[in-house]
C-alpha cells in the first residue's frame, strides 16, 4: 500500500492523478477463512482491523451484502462523546474516543475526526440533576467533563434561544474533547488498512444461511456460494435479529429506523454538537456548512431504512425552539438506517448459544463513537475466544442475571 | 406512510392515531419462575425480518389494545384482530401465507 501523504499528493499532481491505486482489493472469496466477519460496517471493518494489528490473524474475510460503510456507518450523523452514565460503558465509549484522536494517523487516512465539543442541553430540573450525576460519575471514571451554567452555553452556542417558552436552558453537561468524524472515512480507512494485510473485503454478497455441526459454527452460506470458517463474528447492527434467526438464537433486541437531515448549506454558525434531549432533536454544522441534525426512531420495529414522516416535523419543531434560525432553513435530504436497540441502550458485545460464534450489535442509535473501542473488544473476544477486560460487562448474560448497564438517560436523544 | 385499521371501532388511521406496543403472544412468566425464562419474557425478541405479530393502541380513538399482523419490510398490513387471543384468527393466518408462503411463527403458522 502506497502510504498517503502530502508528498504524493504532489507527485500525483504532476502526473495528473494517474498513479493513485484503489484503495482496496475486491477479490473472489476463497473455500475457507479462519475468521468471517458479516458486515463491513465500522465495527465490522474495525473488528478485522484489529484481529490482524493486535493479534496477527490475517486469514480473515469480511462479508458485506451491500457496498462497505453502506449501513448505519454511512447514514448516522458522527457524534462522538464518551459521557456516559456507567462505568462499563464509560470505559468503552472512552477507549474509542481516544482511538479516534489518533486514527487518522494510524490507518493513513484523514478520517477528519474533530474535537469540537459536545453540548447536552439540561432543559428541566430532573436534567441538571441528572448531567450533574453524570459529571461527577465522569470524574471518577477519568472521563473529562463538566455541568456548565446558560451563560456558558450561549458564550459557545451563540446562535442557541436560552429562554424558550417551554424549556428554557438551565445548563448543560460539556464534553470538551468529543465531536465528530467523517463516517464514510472511518470505513474506508480500516477497509484500506484491512486489505493492506491481506484480508478480503467481499461486496455485494449476501449471508444467507449460518452452517453448523455439533452446536459450533463451520461456515456461511452466501450468494456467492457457502464459505467455510472456524470462527464468525456477526457485525450487521440493524439485521442481527435476521442473522440470529439464521445461526438459530434469538436476541435482547429489536430493529427501529432511525433518521437523520441535513439543510442547505450555510456560512458557519456553530462550532460545537448541540444535543436537546428533553426537546428531542440535535444539530451540527458539517465542514461543507450543512446543519446535520438527528431525527427521532419508528415507536415499532420495522426495516424500511426510511422512517416514518411524521419524525421529520416533529424534530425540526423542536430545534427550532432551541435555534430560531432553523425556521428560515431549507431542509435538503432525509434519511434512516435501521438500529438495533436493547432493553437497556448498551450493547451487546459477547459469546453467542452457537459455539465459535460471537456478536457485536445492539449499538442503536450511537455506536459509530465506539467503533474503534467496539473493533477493539470485539477483535480480543474472538482471537482469545472469551471477552476482555473491555467487553467483560456486555455479553447477553447480563439479561438473565439482571446486571443491566442502565444508559436509557445517556442515549436519550438518538445519536 | 403506515396505516392500521382499529379491529374495535373499525376506524381506519395514519400511525400517529396509534401507539405500538411491541411483540404480541409473549408467553409471560411470574415470580417464581426461571431467570432464563423471565428473560425470554421480558428482553428476548423474534424481530423478524417479515411477518411480526404485535400489539397497537388506538390512543387517539376508542383507546383499545390490538393485535396487528405486518410486514416490517414493506409496512404491509396484513389485518388487525382481538386482543383476546393468542394467535390470529384463521382468515388472517390464510392470507399471511398466500403473501409470505412458508412463514412461521414460534409455535403456530
Ligand atoms: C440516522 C442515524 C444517526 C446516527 N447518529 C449517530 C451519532 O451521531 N453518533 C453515534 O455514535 N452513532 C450514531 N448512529 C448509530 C451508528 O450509526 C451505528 O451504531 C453504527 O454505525 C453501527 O455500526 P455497525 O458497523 O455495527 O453497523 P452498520 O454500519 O450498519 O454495518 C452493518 C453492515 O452489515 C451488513 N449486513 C447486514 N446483513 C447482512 C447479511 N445478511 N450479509 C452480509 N452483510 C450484511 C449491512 O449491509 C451493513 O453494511 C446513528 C444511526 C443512524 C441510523
Ligand atoms: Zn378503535
Amino acid at each position: 500500500m502506497r502510504r498517503y501523504s502530502a508528498f504524493a499528493i504532489a507527485r500525483e499532481a504532476a502526473r495528473f492523478h494517474t498513479g493513485w491505486e484503489r484503495a482496496w482489493r475486491s477479490p473472489e472469496p476463497k473455500k475457507k477463512y479462519d475468521v468471517i466477519i458479516v458486515g463491513a460496517g465500522g465495527h465490522g471493518l474495525a473488528t478485522a482491523f484489529y484481529l490482524g494489528k493486535n493479534f496477527g490473524i490475517t486469514n480473515v474475510a469480511i462479508i458485506e451484502k451491500g457496498w462497505l460503510g453502506g449501513g448505519n456507518t454511512g447514514r448516522n450523523t458522527t457524534i462522538i462523546r464518551s459521557n456516559y452514565l456507567q462505568d462499563p460503558s464509560a470505559a468503552l465509549y472512552e477507549k474509542a474516543r481516544s482511538l479516534y484522536e489518533t486514527m487518522s494517523q494510524d490507518l493513513n487516512y484523514n478520517v477528519m475526526f474533530s474535537p469540537r465539543g459536545v453540548i447536552m442541553l439540561a432543559q428541566t430540573e430532573h436534567e441538571v440533576r441528572g448531567y450533574q450525576r453524570t459529571a461527577h460519575a465522569n470524574a471518577l471514571q477519568g472521563v473529562p467533563t463538566e455541568f456548565i451554567g446558560p451563560e456558558r452555553v450561549k458564550e459557545l452556542v451563540p446562535i442557541i434561544n436560552l429562554n424558550g417558552p417551554r424549556y428554557p436552558v438551565l445548563g448543560g453537561l460539556w464534553q470538551a474533547r468529543g465531536g465528530t468524524g467523517r463516517h464514510d472515512a472511518v470505513a474506508w480507512g480500516y477497509a484500506r488498512a484491512c486489505s493492506d494485510m491481506g484480508m478480503d473485503i467481499i461486496q455485494k454478497c449476501e449471508v444467507t444461511g449460518v452452517r453448523q455441526e455439533a452446536g459450533k459454527v463451520t461456515g456461511v452460506d452466501t450468494t456467492k456460494g457457502p464459505i467455510d470458517c472456524d470462527k464468525l463474528g456477526l457485525v450487521v447492527a440493524g439485521n442481527s435479529g435476521d442473522l440470529a434467526n439464521m445461526a438459530g438464537f434469538r436476541l435482547p433486541m429489536e430493529s427501529v429506523a432511525l433518521q437523520a437531515l441535513v439543510s442547505e448549506p450555510i456560512k458557519p454558525c456553530m462550532d460545537v454538537v448541540v444535543m436537546a434531549n428533553t426537546v428531542h432533536g440535535y444539530m451540527s454544522q458539517s465542514d461543507k456548512g450543512e446543519m446535520v441534525i438527528g431525527g427521532g426512531t419508528d415507536g415499532f420495529n420495522n426495516y424500511t431504512q426510511r422512517g416514518s414522516f411524521h419524525h421529520v416535523e416533529e424534530t425540526v419543531r423542536a430545534l427550532v425552539e432551541t435555534f430560531p434560525m432553523v425556521s428560515r432553513l431549507k431542509m435538503l435530504r432525509q434519511w434512516g438506517g435501521i438500529v438495533d436497540v436493547t432493553g437497556d441502550r448498551s450493547p451487546v458485545i459477547g459469546k453467542t448459544p452457537l459455539g465459535n460464534c460471537f456478536i457485536n450489535a445492539g449499538w442503536g442509535t450511537g455506536g459509530f463513537k465506539a467503533i474503534p473501542g467496539g473493533g477493539w473488544a470485539t477483535a480480543e473476544l474472538i482471537a482469545k475466544g472469551e471477552p476482555g477486560p473491555l467487553s467483560a460487562e456486555f455479553g447477553m448474560e447480563r439479561f438473565i442475571e439482571g446486571r443491566f448497564i442502565d444508559e436509557s438517560v445517556a442515549a436519550g436523544v438518538a445519536h | 406512510m403506515l396505516i392500521l385499521e382499529c379491529p374495535y371501532c373499525g376506524v381506519k388511521g395514519e400511525e400517529t392515531e396509534f401507539h405500538a406496543g411491541g411483540e404480541a403472544h409473549l408467553k409471560r412468566f411470574g415470580p417464581g419462575s426461571e431467570d432464563a425464562d423471565f428473560e425470554t419474557y421480558l428482553f428476548m425478541r423474534e424481530n423478524p425480518k417479515g411477518v411480526h405479530l404485535e400489539r397497537w393502541r388506538h390512543a387517539n380513538g376508542c383507546g383499545k389494545w390490538f393485535h396487528a399482523a405486518r410486514c416490517t419490510m414493506t409496512l404491509e398490513v396484513f389485518g388487525s384482530y382481538s386482543a383476546q387471543t393468542f394467535e390470529p384468527p384463521k382468515e388472517i393466518k390464510d392470507k399471511i401465507s398466500a403473501k409470505r408462503p412458508g412463514w412461521s411463527w414460534r409455535n403456530f403458522s
